[in-house]
């Protein structure tokens, strides 16, 4: 009985082509666009680490001067609290990061000295964010508080500088300083680049990794966002060290709820000794973000995406009333054959049935169609956005197209509800007379 | 006028009536707003920057290696470039105006006075820097080279001397330009800067900050690893310039590598870019609505018709002419599209409320709403034409016929 529906709507679409092939048009406009908007918010919205984001929390302590109006408290950490907070408990897997550039020499005399995007950081900071690795792997977490020179490349520096071997144990010179090799990280670029969404939230991942203290230690050159609400006093880096300045994200990993409190705790009293002492004086509403909250706060989803999501909701509700409307005289035209039908002793229950494979039929191939729109709409804003951000992951996945095509289907069946009604209710002695 | 008979015959169909109207209402407040979006981006994608952006380009020197010193290096480049002939002057500066990356800080009248202080884009330039942007002074005078202070990058004490805008002038001294002349002015670490120059216009790096003509030169060399040098050249003379540039720097010291040899226009492309990828996509969004819609009421217009091929014959046979059958399509249009856009009047309004208060963007200008209308409503006549004008074609001999 379903083939032969099927081939009823085939039937149907045939003697209105053009029609038809309006529905088809606008199902597959509203759709696609409503699917490029979709993939957008669904990997720039969405969660980069779904199995850890819940265990996994930024901490942001209540940073400004009083006497500043309007100050935002800044995301980021100041170089007293950091080091504060790396004293305050080791029971937890925690990374202060922070980013840095300097030039790469290499040993191969045939290439040029390159500069490169670096970060400091901790060795807990590759298994709390599950970094892959190609080759070896983090350092130590000796080697943090030894302050050794060791350093992890990325794939594309590993390539760059080694031809893409086995590097570990290897040196590389960077700053004027050399570093122990031990690990290259394997492809990896999470979306949005959730440990620093203050620094480009859909920036390409650093290139060398370097223990966090050498930044202070070797007088690394920073990079990124420094944000101070308070002179130094006095002069040279140990002033500014001192100052109240933010430059450092602070990430820790709690596995539990107990976990969470404890921590908490710990801050909260941070905060509370800090405040006696005529710190922290600018209250926040919360202190430890997890990963979807962090990325929420932080506003990482751009307006622009938003408000198109606003508009591709309204374009694809056009496109359906347009095709409530044009099913509606699709089917109504169709009262001569439904009235025979009905004659000869169809049910109303499997005319509806017959229009509901016929108004799928259409949202079907809207949606086929739709996706080769989206696809099409996602390859065009690649293009134009060209290197502004890292798009690799702009492409349909599997679930965008399922939703696509049911989306496509289920949203045309509603919309051909009221025309499907209709055309089983046709009276069938008024078209019998007129055949 | 045949109003009434128009009007009943539509009540008959009241859902094919509705659902153009919403279709009507919904495409009107999409592509409203839309325009609106791309003329508020449009105007911000015009504003000037106060340089002279068509002939300037830059490039990043970073040093290396234990023999590198950047002092002289910058000396050394600065005294070459500004010897290169087609090149108008050059200077070492922190940041490019309009790249999106800079510094901020804020003047106050009084030292400690947080409250009331003015926040400002800070360039730290040598003394070419307002002959390198073409930046126009419109009271006091320029730098001398004596007035450049040479610094690391971690001493905060600032140069005594400040050029500001006009702008930034006028908001630390209401009395204008001619008053900040020779005023004092404190930074937020309380140290005193003296207001030397105004400039008509330079703006902040950063093309969405809300106070984006508030900028002020220093006249400091920061050392700090790197040193940027912006450069100025004779008109049509930037394409020959730039990669001799990058040469010349390259082959007088070994020590360092160059970066980022880029034009302001590219810079200003790239920083503008999510604005006019947005003007693109919201005008591919209202190319295809009002290609869907006008399609949608073609194809109900056409239906419409073909079910009434035979009221539309006895009309005819008994004596309406052809243009009072198509005028009665017009007509039934305008009556449509009418009900549309003036729901689509307030749906306008609430999603551009919704834009205003969830973006922070300006409101829309009112003379939006009726031009948004008048425009659906010439859409919808356009569309109904040509379906009318086959209605007016149809013969009175089809009244006679087969019933």
């Amino acid at each position: 009985m379903f083939i032969y529906y099927v081939r009823l709507a085939l039937l149907s679409y045939r003697r209105n082509p053009i029609l038809s092939s309006l529905m088809v048009l606008a199902v597959a406009i509203g759709i696609g666009a409503y699917m490029v908007i979709f993939t957008l918010n669904y990997f720039m919205g969405g969660d980069p680490i779904p199995h850890k984001s819940a265990q996994l929390f930024h901490v942001q302590l209540d940073y400004g001067n009083p006497s500043f109006p309007d100050f935002d408290p800044p995301p980021q950490l100041t170089y007293i609290d950091t080091l504060a907070l790396l004293e305050l408990t080791s029971r937890y897997p925690r990374t202060a990061s922070s980013k840095f550039v300097g030039v790469v020499e290499p040993d191969n005399p045939e290439i040029r000295p390159f500069s490169v995007s670096g970060r400091g950081n901790f060795s807990d900071f590759f298994t709390m964010f599950d970094i892959p690795f190609q080759y070896g792997s983090g350092w130590d977490r000796s080697a943090d508080e030894g302050r050794q020179q060791v350093i992890v490349l990325s794939r594309e520096l590993n390539e760059q500088l080694f031809g893409g071997i086995d590097s570990v144990g290897e040196t590389v010179h960077l700053h004027g300083y050399n570093f122990t090799v031990t690990g290259v990280l394997d492809n990896w670029s999470p979306v949005p680049k959730f440990y620093d969404v203050n620094n480009g939230p859909f920036d390409p991942i650093e290139e060398a990794y370097i223990p966090w203290h050498l930044i202070v230690d070797l007088r690394m050159d920073r990079a990124g966002n420094t944000n101070c609400w308070q002179a130094p006093e006095g002069d040279g880096f140990q002033a500014f060290l001192n100052a109240e300045c933010a430059w450092i994200q602070f990430w820790v990993e709690l596995q539990d709820r107990t976990a969470y409190e404890d921590y908490l705790n710990l801050i909260n009293n941070y905060a509370a000794e800090q405040k006696s002492f005529g710190r922290l004086q600018q209250p926040v509403d919360k202190r430890l973000f997890d990963v979807n909250e962090w990325m929420v706060e932080q506003e990482v989803l751009p307006d622009e995406t938003r408000i198109l999501s606003a508009l591709a909701a309204m374009l694809l509700a056009v496109c359906l009333l347009n095709t409530v409307g044009l099913l509606l005289s699709k089917f109504l035209g169709k009262a001569p054959e439904i009235g025979v039908r009905q004659a000869l002793g169809a049910h109303k229950g499997s005319l509806f049935i017959q229009h509901v494979i016929e108004a799928g039929f259409i949202g079907a191939l809207g949606g086929l169609l739709g996706l080769g729109v989206a696809a099409l709409g996602l390859e065009g804003i690649k293009v134009l956005m060209g290197d502004l951000i890292v798009s690799d992951w702009m492409h349909l996945n599997l679930t965008v197209v399922v939703v696509t095509i049911v989306l496509a289907v289920v949203s045309t069946v509603i919309a051909g509800l009221y025309p499907i009604w209709r055309a089983c209710n046709i009276n069938p002695a008024i078209h019998l007379k007129l055949q | 006028m045949e109003f009434g008979p128009i009007l009943r015959a539509l009540l008959r169909n009241k859902l094919g009536v509705i659902l153009i109207a919403v279709q009507i209402a919904f495409t009107m407040t999409v592509i409203v707003n839309a325009v609106y979006i791309i003329n508020q981006r449009g105007e911000l994608m015009s504003r000037p920057s106060g340089t002279d952006e068509d002939n300037l380009f830059y490039i990043r020197s970073i040093g290396f290696g234990q023999n590198f010193n950047e002092e002289v290096t910058a000396a050394d480049d600065l005294a070459r470039l500004r010897q290169t002939p087609g090149i108008v002057d050059a200077t070492v500066i922190n940041t490019v105006p309009v790249s999106n990356s800079g510094s901020s800080s804020a003047f106050l009248l009084e030292p400690g006075e947080l409250a009331s202080s003015v926040p400002s884009a800070i360039y730290y330039a040598d003394h070419g820097s307002l002959n390198t942007m073409g930046l126009e002074l419109v009271a006091g005078v320029d730098f001398t080279e004596a007035d450049v202070l040479i610094r690391e990058s971690s001493s905060n004490a600032n140069a005594d001397t400040v050029i500001i805008t006009q702008a930034l002038a006028e908001q630390l001294f209401p009395e204008g330009a001619q008053a900040a002349i020779g005023q004092v002015v404190y930074t937020p670490s309380d140290q005193a800067v003296r207001i030397i120059g105004v400039v008509r216009q330079l703006q902040a790096p950063w093309p969405l900050w809300e106070d984006i003509e508030n900028a002020a030169i220093f006249p400091e060399i920061v050392i700090d690893g790197a040193s940027l040098y912006l450069i100025r050249t004779e008109p049509g003379e930037q394409d020959r310039l730039m990669p001799m540039v990058e040469e010349m720097l390259g082959a007088s010291n070994e020590q360092r590598i160059l970066r980022q040899l880029r034009t302001m226009a590219d810079t200003r492309e790239e920083s503008y870019r999510i604005d006019s990828v947005m003007t693109r996509i919201l005008s591919i969004v209202i190319a295809t609505l009002v290609f869907i819609t006008a399609m949608g009421i073609v194809g109900l217009a056409v239906f419409s018709i073909n079910r009434r091929r035979r009221q539309i014959g006895t009309r005819r046979a008994l004596g309406a002419t052809q243009g009072s059958i198509l005028r009665h399509f017009l007509v039934e249009n305008a009556i449509i599209s009418g009900m549309g856009v003036i729901v689509g009047a307030v749906l306008t309004v609430a999603f551009n409320m919704f834009l205003v208060q969830t973006f922070n963007m300006p409101r829309i200008g009112w003379y939006y709403i009726p031009t948004g209308m008048l425009a659906l409503l010439l859409v919808g006549q356009l569309a109904v034409i040509g379906p009318s004008r086959a209605a007016s074609r149809i013969t009175p001999a089809l009244a006679t016929r087969s019933v």
